[in-house]
């Protein structure tokens, strides 16, 4: 949300100052603890993923069930790329993404065409048929058995390999590819975004192009997805293709809903919410549970988005800080009027044309 | 003809064998207030569907600003200069007020998304103008003191304001009202015919449809009469007001 | 000779496949037409059928009683979710409710999950381990059954919408709701009976692929998905079209699991499926047939 600009100055440094103490420091916080850190970074990860899914469902409205396909293409092209073509590890990145851009492309000229329940099952069956090819696609991605030994992401030469530097990489990406979507989110093109989901017929008659907006944004949605699988590949070194098939899409879908759409920052909130829950669970149902094993967090996770969108459609950056946000918001809409005013004042002595 | 600013021509329209519009012709001149009024189910929607792009023609053209403009999308006629209201309000409800009219400034604009991502200084100067416009528009007609609201939070008479702002604030040189005084009271329907009468003082034109007769005999120019799909009159309210076929078509219903 | 046999048997077994997709793809259609719902979880109904049948059955309860048990638990269970979850959601937009019935699936299978855990368990064959030959293959008794079932359910429901009073109030309701609601139908009893009957469907089709691929907690997405493209493929509001589809659907998958391979038969059929939704949005049969349930 656009917190800084709600608040007054001083309050406004002072949280900048406190969150960026709190996010260089966290490594000696947790004392370098490798599981906390490994959560953070995985947080980071799928964080990335819900971004741009929230900027997709949040802001235009469209739905996705298969956006861990263009997450699974990014690590495919990195693994591949880095291990068996010697390509080094950030120009892969940027040609995962560049992949991922393309067939967001290619997939996504037809697909918006449709729309609501069309829409939904066309992304389903994008979903599947890339997890097929993951699976069957044997020369490149080592099918079932998994894609082993990606070489490590390198900054100046330096390999990353520990916890903590990864920390410091994923969350990086995490803030640029928030602030992106921010900004992405107060603008033109936000704006337009908006007025697709609010009323297409509208939006088209101001002078919107909806095909061409809903296709940038599941480009960039796409790429934010891949950005983060090439990060993911070198991170765990081992990639899979159950890490990519439908039910990882459902996932992400779970977690931009549980972050809700109010906010750019959804996908964060969401991502954190999901892992730290999935770990909680994992922790304790096993012990009231002796027998429940493999993936038996769905289930709670299947409550879980029932009754978010029953309940709380919004998700939880559209209603948590409702009190916090009325205040910031006064304050912000004040200054904002007083701009507003001014410039229109100052527009009109000197006479400028409308 | 230098100041014509669209032309409809021979324009037909049939659905599955229904002729909803048949071979219908008019003009609308610079700064002209052109009324489309005729009984219900007389094809005035579709009429109006057709001349802003958002159901094709089965026959016939429109020419706008000199251009031939059918078969063009809804998107492209606004980049044009042709924008449109809804009968049942199209607002973005979850959009505030400024929001709102921003988005109808949205042809005048350039930032793509990547301009927009990295918010580069060109997309923050647009975003400053766009914001000024928006609040000067808000301002003409009356509602810069609720900018910061929920669209959807508006009483109905003034949505209807905002999305005759939303409209104009992109100064096109043309706009659509699908029947602007649907739903609303007569305090807020004379409000609203002050406003678009001021609108006319500034150099827009409108081509609108209507039911309520009192406001379209006071601020007309011209009037264009369907019935039954077909164009049965044209002219000035008082020649309207007096042509025996309208009086049969349409008043004289009305009078029942 | 060989390849005569082979054709032979991978028909039937296209054709089996087919039939179970086309009973989890009537409640599709069912669903759909009467609530405008796209329900994700109709495959986990099959899961639930089949595991419940498969329990039973190891109790002890006489199979064919196990099967109709099966079928009214699953269908009450249908009821259920129709009621805690669709119901309270109707008004919400189309993405919502699509997104609630995707939870529901996770439900049903983490369930699933805590109670028969991840093992796959068997059923035996309605009519015993015998087997039928002809033109060289080999062709289960059990395949038999599930094609009979299919087409029988088809008819048995044609029959309920075209000959019954309330079968007709439901087919008046599918065409004009706001007409229906005047002649004193409950909309909502019509949902709560459309959900019920295709959760009783998709139960039937679990128990009859049990005994040939066996049950587990995780057979129902897969199901679940090739049935929504064959009710796609038919154009979602048209029964026979989608039983179409459905068959349509198993063969295709039959022979490309024979002829090319098998991994690639889960893009085949989604391929079709996009194919079908960006070509031809109103299904492969639209033309022919514009009656609907």
């Amino acid at each position: 949300m656009e917190h800084g600009q709600r608040m007054t100055d001083g309050r406004k440094r002072w949280l900048w100052l406190a969150g960026a103490v709190v996010w260089l420091g966290l490594p000696w916080l947790v004392f370098g603890n490798n599981y906390v850190l490994s959560t953070l970074v995985l947080i980071g990860l799928y964080a990335l993923v819900g971004t741009g899914m929230t900027l997709l469902m949040g802001y235009a409205g469209q739905i996705s069930l298969g956006q861990a396909a263009f997450y699974g293409m990014g690590a495919y092209t990195s693994a591949y790329l880095t291990a068996h073509a010697g390509w080094p590890a950030w120009l892969a990145l940027v040609a995962g993404a560049a992949l991922a851009a393309l067939v967001a492309l290619v997939v996504g000229i037809p697909v918006f065409r449709l729309r609501e329940h069309y829409l939904a099952l066309a992304t389903l069956g994008f979903g599947v048929i890339m997890f097929t090819f993951f699976k069957e696609w044997k020369g490149i991605t080592g099918g079932l058995n998994g894609f082993f030994g990606i070489p490590p992401i390198r900054i100046a030469g330096i390999p990353l390999q520990s916890d903590w530097q990864f920390y410091y990489l994923v969350s990086s990406f995490v803030l640029a590819g928030g602030w992106f979507a921010r900004n992405v989110v107060r603008s033109r093109v936000g704006r337009a975004l908006r007025a697709i989901h609010g009323s297409e017929v509208a939006a088209s008659s101001l002078g919107v192009n909806i095909t061409k907006y809903k296709l940038q944004i599941f480009i960039l949605s796409a790429v934010y997805a891949s950005v983060a699988g090439s990060l993911y590949a070198h991170y765990v070194t081992f990639i899979n293709p159950d890490l990519f098939g439908i039910i990882p899409s459902i996932y992400f879908l779970i977690m931009v809903i549980i972050g809700g759409t109010a906010s750019v920052w959804g996908g964060l909130v969401g991502a954190a919410v999901y892992v730290c829950l999935g770990e909680w669970l994992k922790a304790v149902v096993p012990l009231l549970l002796p027998n429940a094993g493999g993936e038996f967090e769905i289930v709670f996770f299947g409550l879980l988005l029932v009754i978010m969108l029953i309940y709380m459609p919004n998700g939880l950056t559209g209603v948590a800080p409702q009190g916090l946000r009325r205040c910031w918001k006064t304050s912000w809409r004040q200054s904002e009027r007083a701009t507003a005013v001014d410039s229109h004042k100052a527009r009109s002595i000197g006479g400028e044309q409308g | 003809m230098s100041a014509m600013l669209l032309e409809v021509e021979q324009l037909s329209k049939s659905f599955g064998g229904i002729q909803a519009v048949q071979n219908v012709s008019f003009y609308v001149k610079k700064e002209d207030i052109v009324a489309v009024i005729g009984p219900n189910g007389a094809g005035k929607t579709t009429l109006f569907n057709m001349i802003s792009g958002i159901v094709p023609p089965t026959s016939g053209f429109v020419r706008f600003q000199g251009a031939i403009v059918s078969g063009k999308q809804p998107h492209e006629l606004a980049m044009l200069g042709m924008t449109r209201t809804f009968q049942n309000l199209q607002l973005f409800a979850d959009m505030t007020v400024l929001e709102n009219v921003m988005v109808g400034f949205h042809s005048r604009l350039k930032s793509g998304i990547v301009s927009a991502g990295f918010r580069l200084p060109r997309t923050v100067k647009e975003e400053k103008q766009a914001q000024e416009q928006a609040f000067f528009c808000l301002e003409q007609v009356g509602l810069a003191h609720l900018a910061w609201e929920r669209a959807g939070t508006l009483p109905y008479g003034m949505q209807r304001l905002v999305e005759i702002a939303r409209a104009a604030v992109s100064r096109p040189s043309l706009i659509l009202l699908d029947e602007p005084m649907a739903g609303l009271n007569p305090q807020e329907s004379k409000q609203l015919v002050d406003v678009l009468l001021m609108m006319r003082e500034q150099g827009f034109s409108f081509l609108f449809v209507e039911h309520d007769m009192e406001t379209v005999m006071a601020i007309a120019d011209r009037i264009v009469v369907l019935d039954y799909g077909k164009k049965i009159a044209e002219g000035a309210p008082e020649e309207i007001a007096r042509h025996p076929d309208v009086i049969k078509a349409y008043l004289g219903e009305e009078a029942v | 000779m060989e390849a005569w046999s082979q054709f032979v048997q991978l028909l039937f077994s296209g054709l089996t496949v087919g039939s179970i997709y086309a009973l989890v793809a009537l409640g599709f259609v069912i669903t759909y037409s009467v609530t405008g719902i796209l329900n994700l979880a109709q495959g986990d109904f099959a899961m639930l059928g089949a595991l419940f049948c498969v329990t039973l059955v190891n109790d002890g309860v006489p199979f064919v009683l196990a099967i109709g048990l099966s079928i009214v638990a699953v269908m009450a269970i249908g009821a259920l979710f129709e009621r805690l979850a669709i119901q309270p959601a109707r008004r919400s937009p189309v993405a919502v409710l699509i997104i609630i019935t995707i939870g529901a699936s996770f439900v049903f299978r983490g369930i699933a999950l805590l109670v028969w855990g991840t093992n796959p368990y068997a059923l035996r064959p309605f009519t015993g381990h015998g087997a039928l030959e002809a033109f060289g293959a080999v062709i289960q008794w059990q395949s038999v059954w599930a094609i009979i079932l299919s087409l029988a359910s088809f008819a048995a429901l044609h029959l309920f919408f075209h000959r019954t009073y309330i079968g007709k109030a439901v087919a008046a309701c599918v065409i004009n709701p706001f007409a229906a609601r005047l002649m004193g139908i409950d909309i909502r009893k019509m949902s709560l009976g459309a959900i019920a009957a295709s959760a009783g469907l998709g139960a039937l089709a679990g128990i009859v692929i049990a005994p040939i691929s066996g049950a587990s907690y995780d057979m129902g997405m897969m199901i679940g998905l090739k049935a929504f493209i064959a009710a796609v493929v038919g154009g979602l509001t048209n029964a026979p079209a989608a039983i179409a589809g459905a068959f349509l659907v198993g063969l295709l998958e039959s022979f490309a699991e024979g002829y090319l391979s098998s991994g690639y038969k889960e893009a085949i059929s989604f391929g079709l499926l996009l194919l079908v939704l960006f070509f031809m949005p109103n299904g492969l049969f639209a033309k022919m047939t514009g009656k609907r349930v």
